[in-house]
């Protein structure tokens, strides 16, 4: 069999390892999916419609991008994820005018307008998020109870974990050494019975006290936004991303990291406890800090490149998630924290171009 | 022995897993009933013509001189008559003369030919017989090897590294050559080395070619001879004259030099092989082995092929096509150019000829950049090439001649693994032939 003319005419190399954008921005989806179904399940209808209404405005802006620019990138499951990644951000009791608000300004404002995929110098669905928390404050910081929790109907606005010990603080000066578990339980924190069965059933068994508190903030019986309530879901999702090789180590290590330290270093302050004893682990899984650690902040268009940018970048935004958090206006500080650290990436970037230049310019002399 | 194996710092990591035409022998092609000798089969002036339309040659006659000094022999492949000496076009877009034989009386030329010691000659004499003999880098580069194995002035050689690497995916040509004629290869070896007066050789084999090595090994120790085996990656492209210039000679070449700069030469086992012929047996080099494969290819092979021979010769050979080729190429698949036409002949830089399905290609339409740095990671040479690709579409040249562009040997690391398909390796080529023209640093 003779091939017909015209074939392919195709410049070397002639083999591909197969990946493409629209695959890559497809898995992250998938890996993300376990997170906001935790979410649905928690939170039942009003997140569903959050997340429809959020992923729904973010394509309409995209098609609308499209034909401005007569040239349409849908299949690239950007715009999905973009506005999967803003409905994460929101509390499933937000009137659903917000998440359609911050999906719009996300993909015509951040993404659209400096020329699309791979242009934007913030992230898009983060500017988004910030956009919706200045715009509407108090609807972003009201929160619904989980429905495990069983408490009654009329329960409306429940505060986070986090919030909850930022609004009474007074139980913790006298207990400098408890942890940020047992300040809720004096502060008579709800806990799922789940949690409570569960740690109830780990200490008569297997001789292993642990929190029905720490249980509900890691499995995510929280209140909190849709898609960032269960750490070990995102955890998971995480790792599966991280061993096909789609992410990198470097930025989350070093989100963490840093949010760790400086955590513990600072954040016993505001609870009037001092230098070295605030509650680390506690500020890395309650709250959305973990979703921008492992997720957002290691968006590729708008993290650096260089492993020292990554450190530098990572190490930035995991500070900055506390400070600005613990002792700025909102509690929920993961966005803004990175927002800042996306506008210095070039900034970091720059500094590794100049090196590898001028190392190239010196062996060339040589 | 220890299973160290060199690796190249980066690259991209291949299967390591072996191909039908791996498990195939080396047999002899047909003979062409026509061969096409096209006279630029090297790098340099293509060869000076010699013979007329009517003229009748024999198997190995000379139909072409070397032109100067860069420049090499060319042989008939095949006895018969001169028909037509007209253009060809070569793999890659080149332009050549070629002599068009057709294959007419017997042959005289003893087959193959018994292993004897070379005669004693002069380094000068035997490099100048190189060069009557056409022989020529067969790694695909066709550098004439009378010009690679000429000790540069003021540079001292000292390593020979027997290029074994075979990092291209698809080939298998070098690999049944070290399995089944590993003697000659070693014995081209001793004699390279004697040229370039180079004290130590290293032969360099793909570490998944466990069946090479052991042949090679049984060789080495068979005729005492005083050669080192060093197993290297399979990573592509580990056997990169630069990559193994670092992992087997242990060497790092500066940014702008060469591997002979830092006292390396690096030949391939194929070129090796032709050497040794060319000096022990008198044998001109008008013939090599091609591997054809592909998965749209039947019966996959390496044949032993007469320079000149049509490529679609030898697929119809191999079974011809089990279904329709996506691409049809002339090379391998990361460094191989694309062709039409089935006349294309075989040059002594045909290191294989592959038709790849569509579902080997996985060609797509290119989307946007996402800085995700995969190209970066796979750069052997340390190259940022979404950058550079930025810079080149933009016209920066002088940018990127600062980040480097003169360094890419488009090898097309970076263009495999980028998710956006971007043409990185193409517009490098690009950029690096308007750079010349402009006379960029």
């Amino acid at each position: 069999m003779r091939p017909s003319f015209p074939h392919s005419l195709g410049a070397a190399p002639h083999l591909h390892e197969g990946a493409t954008t629209a695959r890559v921005m497809w898995t992250v989806a998938l890996c993300l999916a376990p997170s906001g179904l935790w979410g649905i399940w928690q939170f039942g209808l009003p997140a569903l419609l959050v997340l429809v209404t959020a992923i729904a405005a973010a394509i309409a802006a995209e098609v609308l991008v499209g034909l401005l620019r007569r040239r349409f990138s849908l299949a690239d499951g950007s715009a999905f994820l973009t506005g999967l990644f803003v409905a994460y951000t929101m509390p499933p009791s937000v009137p659903l005018g917000v998440p359609a608000a911050a999906a719009l300004f996300a993909v015509l404002v951040v993404k659209g307008s400096f020329g699309g995929l791979g242009a934007n110098w913030l992230n898009p669905s983060l500017a988004g998020t910030a956009f919706a928390l200045l715009s509407w404050t108090a609807a972003m910081g009201s929160f619904a109870a989980p429905s495990i929790w069983g408490l009654p109907g009329g329960v409306r606005a429940i505060l986070p974990p986090f919030a909850f010990l930022s609004a009474h603080p007074g139980a913790a000066p006298a207990q400098a050494s408890a942890s940020a578990e047992r300040l809720l339980t004096l502060g008579h924190y709800p806990v799922s019975p789940f949690a409570h069965g569960l740690s109830a059933w780990l200490a008569s068994h297997v001789h292993i006290g642990i929190d029905p508190h720490a249980i509900d903030l890691l499995v995510g019986f929280v209140p909190g936004a849709i898609g960032e309530l269960s750490p070990l879901l995102l955890l998971i999702g995480y790792l599966v991303l991280l061993r096909r090789r789609i992410v990198g180590a470097a930025i989350p290590a070093a989100f963490v990291g840093s949010l760790l330290l400086v955590s513990w270093v600072f954040g016993g302050l505001a609870f009037g406890r001092g230098l070295f004893h605030g509650f680390p682990l506690f500020h890395l899984i309650a709250g959305g800090a973990l979703l921008g650690a492992l997720f957002m902040a290691n968006d590729p268009v708008t993290s650096p490149r260089s492993p020292v940018g990554k450190l530098v970048f990572g190490a930035g935004a995991g500070a900055l998630t506390f400070l600005l958090g613990d002792w700025g206006s909102y509690p929920a500080a993961m966005p803004f924290a990175i927002l800042l650290m996306n506008a210095l990436v070039p900034m970091l970037d720059r500094g590794a171009r100049r090196r590898r230049i001028a190392l190239r310019a010196r062996e060339a002399l040589r | 022995m220890s299973r160290r194996v060199s690796r190249p710092e980066r690259g991209i990591a291949l299967s390591e897993r072996t191909s039908p035409a791996h498990r195939s022998p080396i047999r002899n092609a047909i003979l062409p009933s026509t061969a096409t000798v096209a006279l630029s089969q090297h790098i340099g002036a293509p060869a000076e013509c010699v013979v007329r339309v009517g003229d009748r040659v024999r198997e190995g006659s000379l139909i072409g001189r070397p032109n100067g000094l860069i420049s090499s022999s060319v042989h008939s492949p095949i006895p018969g008559v001169v028909t037509s000496i007209r253009t060809v076009v070569l793999p890659g877009g080149e332009r050549s003369e070629a002599v068009v034989i057709a294959l007419e009386g017997g042959f005289d030329r003893p087959v193959g030919g018994t292993l004897r010691e070379p005669p004693e000659r002069s380094s000068e004499e035997l490099l100048s017989h190189l060069a009557r003999m056409g022989v020529v880098g067969l790694g695909g580069a066709g550098l004439p090897t009378h010009l690679k194995l000429r000790p540069p002035k003021g540079l001292a050689i000292d390593l020979l590294i027997v290029n074994g690497a075979e990092c291209e995916p698809y080939l298998s040509a070098d690999f049944r050559l070290m399995v089944e004629r590993p003697g000659r290869i070693l014995a081209g070896a001793a004699i390279a080395a004697r040229l370039l007066g180079a004290k130590a050789i290293r032969v360099a084999v793909r570490a998944s070619y466990p069946e090479a090595i052991e042949s090679m090994r049984a060789e080495i120790r068979g005729g005492g001879l005083p050669m080192e085996i060093v197993p290297v990656s399979s990573a592509y492209p580990a056997g990169d004259e630069r990559a193994l210039t670092q992992s087997v000679g242990g060497r790092r070449i500066p940014s702008g030099a060469r591997s002979a700069d830092v006292g390396v030469v690096v030949v391939s086992v194929a070129t090796l092989a032709a050497l040794h012929d060319a000096v022990a047996l008198e044998r001109p080099l008008f013939e090599r082995v091609v591997t054809v494969a592909g998965g749209a290819v039947a019966e996959p092979a390496n044949l032993k092929a007469r320079i000149g021979t049509p490529i679609g010769a030898l697929l119809e050979e191999c079974g011809g096509f089990l279904q329709r080729p996506e691409r049809i190429l002339v090379g391998g698949p990361f460094s191989g150019s694309v062709t039409f036409d089935l006349d294309t002949p075989v040059t002594k830089r045909t290191t294989a000829v592959l038709a790849l399905t569509s579902e080997e290609v996985k060609a797509a339409a290119p989307t946007p950049c996402i800085n995700c740095g995969r190209c970066e990671e796979a750069c052997p040479r340390e190259l940022v090439p979404d950058r550079l690709l930025r810079l080149v579409e933009r016209d920066r040249l002088e940018d990127a001649a600062a980040e480097g562009l003169a360094e890419c040997n488009e090898c097309g690391c970076c263009s495999y693994v980028c998710p956006a398909h971007l043409p990185l390796v193409e517009s490098f080529r690009r950029g690096k032939l308007l750079a010349r023209n402009r006379g960029v640093a």
